[in-house]
């Protein structure tokens, strides 16, 4: 489903700031894989999901999205290939427009946009019962603005915008970061929930150890801009905190030291 | 007091042509988040061209839909200098007026001043009758609103006003925020420069001079008319409604200093004193009169907060 190929970029290139984020990444996620990401400080996690969504271009190499090169694809274009969810819960939804009014451009996100009825009154029925499922109460707060809304409750928004036309994959960038831990856990329950339902193919940033190993089917972590752990299956489920850092610590040849990862439960 | 109810239909009618193309500057810079200064080149654009037209013998709608026309693309130019080659959207605005300045004294022949008073006839409004000018003004308000409201609840309409809310968001939900904010500062320039040519008419003439400062009055009434419509109900309709009530508002205020005998060459100074004030006392309060409570964010207010 997703094809990334000797993926390099540099920031700053040719300054004294000159920063290799990626250096010749590869990945291939399977349709259906939910693979969880996890990495120190600038191991270039962020890196690779802006390069995916098309934030940037990179300076050398290829992304493939379900066979479709997207490599030089605008970013609003690729777009309908894609559902994003942001590491800051500002990020994903306009705060002055209405929770409906967000949810109908989602719902035609990659479709041609015309000059009809933009929110419909079929749509609101069936936002009603698409914000039910998130267990929030949101549904009978259909026209309030977003900007109203905590944090957690504009993620669970913005991951019902992201998966509410059925993305070829799903990129979700630490999208529980900045939630306060109870919070954080329910938006991961819902995030699983619709991946589930929805049999996403998911890339998952986390900076929280037992969430990389306990959510999804693979994980890989991430140093200096290479795949240096790469576990599925079962390995992945028998995973210890421990046994991955050690994993770490083997393939790439020094400590796993990051100030944000969340190490123990 | 006999002398204020006597300029008070002018100032009214002056008013809410100034509050139509408020509704342009509301577009570019409460929907789009675009402080737009073409619009001092614009409404200028869209006098000279109606004017011009009407003397050659145009009919006046045709005159008056070219002078759209022309602002919509002073628009499209600002647009495109921001988007396509990245120039700062505040800068594109500044060069596209001066691009205008020049144009519109192209459009004008050369001279500084084109007269109306031999096309009286042809003309929809004009300031020797106030109230069929108030009625005129009125319609075109009604009619823009209307269209407008209409506009931005259609497909394209809720991503232009995404573009301005969120543009990463619009970006990640497929839209083109480079093409949006072109489309937005052609309506909003098309709209001012509907305010020019029902302006040329009233006044009778189109003057190279015309336009200058209007962001600042574009702004006043906006600011001006916000501050009571959003206390009423803060929609867009009302929101509109509340942005030609604010020009009108401002014209009165104009008309009312003029009356006291304040020379008008202060009167520019006076517009952005209105909106130094506007800008400056919310900020100000929030400064220095909320020390004692935390700032509290509107969150979630009757809402679980572990979401």
């Amino acid at each position: 489903m997703l094809k990334v190929t000797n993926l390099q970029k540099t920031f700053n290139p040719g300054t004294i700031n000159a920063k290799t984020a990626l250096n010749g990444f590869d990945l291939h996620i399977a349709e259906g894989d939910f693979v969880t990401v996890i990495g120190g400080n600038g191991a270039g996690k962020s890196t690779l999901l802006n390069a995916i969504a098309g934030v940037w271009k990179p300076d050398y190499g290829t992304i493939e999205i379900d066979g479709v090169d997207v490599t030089n694809m605008p970013e609003h274009k690729r777009a309908k290939f894609l559902g994003r969810v942001f590491q800051d819960p500002m990020k994903g939804t306009a705060p002055d427009m209405e929770i409906a009014e967000n949810l109908s451009i989602a719902a035609r996100r990659g479709t041609k946009r015309r000059l009809v009825w933009g929110c419909t009154r079929k749509d609101r029925e069936n936002y009603r019962s698409l914000l039910a499922q998130l267990g929030l109460g949101l549904e009978d707060r259909l026209s309030s603005k977003v900007g109203l809304l905590s944090g957690g409750q504009r993620q669970a928004v913005t991951l019902l915008m992201a998966t509410i036309r059925k993305p070829k994959i799903l990129l979700l960038d630490e999208h529980t970061a900045a939630l306060d831990p109870k919070t954080a856990d329910n938006v991961l329950k819902i995030t699983e929930k619709l991946v589930t339902e929805h049999k996403l193919t998911t890339l998952m940033i986390t900076h929280n150890m037992h969430d990389a190993i306990a959510y999804g089917n693979r994980l890989i972590m991430m140093h200096e801009g290479m795949v240096v752990v790469d576990v599925s299956g079962q390995e992945k489920k028998r995973m210890t905190i421990n046994q991955l850092l050690d994993l770490f610590e083997k393939a790439s040849g020094s400590a796993f030291s990051s100030d944000k990862v969340i190490l123990s439960k | 007091m006999g002398a204020f109810f006597n300029t008070l239909p002018g100032a009214v009618a002056q008013g809410m042509i100034w509050g139509i193309m408020a509704i342009g500057v509301y577009i570019s810079y409460k929907i789009l988040d675009i402080a737009d200064l073409t619009v001092d080149g614009s409404i200028c654009t869209g006098a000279c061209v109606c004017a011009v037209m009407v003397v050659a013998g145009v009919p006046v709608w045709l005159a008056m839909l070219a002078a759209v026309l022309a602002g919509a693309a002073a628009g499209v130019l600002t647009g495109l200098l921001h988007t396509a080659l990245g120039i700062p959207s505040i800068l594109a605005g500044i060069l596209t007026q001066l691009i205008l300045y020049s144009v519109n004294l192209a459009i004008l022949g050369g001279k500084s001043l084109v007269s109306l008073a031999g096309n009286r006839e042809d003309l929809l409004l004009s300031m020797s009758n106030n109230p069929a000018a108030i009625l005129v003004a009125a319609i075109s308000v009604a009619v823009l609103v209307v269209a407008l409201w209409l506009f931005f609840y259609t497909e394209v309409g809720l991503t232009l006003k995404s573009t301005g809310d969120n543009p990463d968001m619009s970006r990640a939900q497929g839209v083109n925020v480079k093409r949006n904010k072109v489309l937005g500062l052609a309506i909003a320039n098309g709209i001012v420069a509907l305010a020019g040519a029902l302006l040329a008419q009233y006044k009778g003439s189109a003057n190279i001079n015309d336009g200058r400062g209007a962001i600042v009055i574009g702004l006043a009434a906006i600011f001006i008319g916000l501050s009571v419509s959003l206390k009423i109900k803060p929609n867009f309709v009302v929101s509109l409604i509340g942005v030609v009530g604010g020009g009108i508002v401002y014209y009165i205020i104009y008309s009312v200093v003029i009356l006291i005998g304040l020379k008008t060459d202060y009167l520019k100074m006076l517009s952005a004193i209105i909106v130094v004030l506007f800008l400056a006392v919310p900020y100000l309060k929030g400064e220095f009169f909320t020390k004692r409570k935390p700032v509290s964010l509107p969150t979630n207010p009757g809402g679980d907060d572990h979401a």
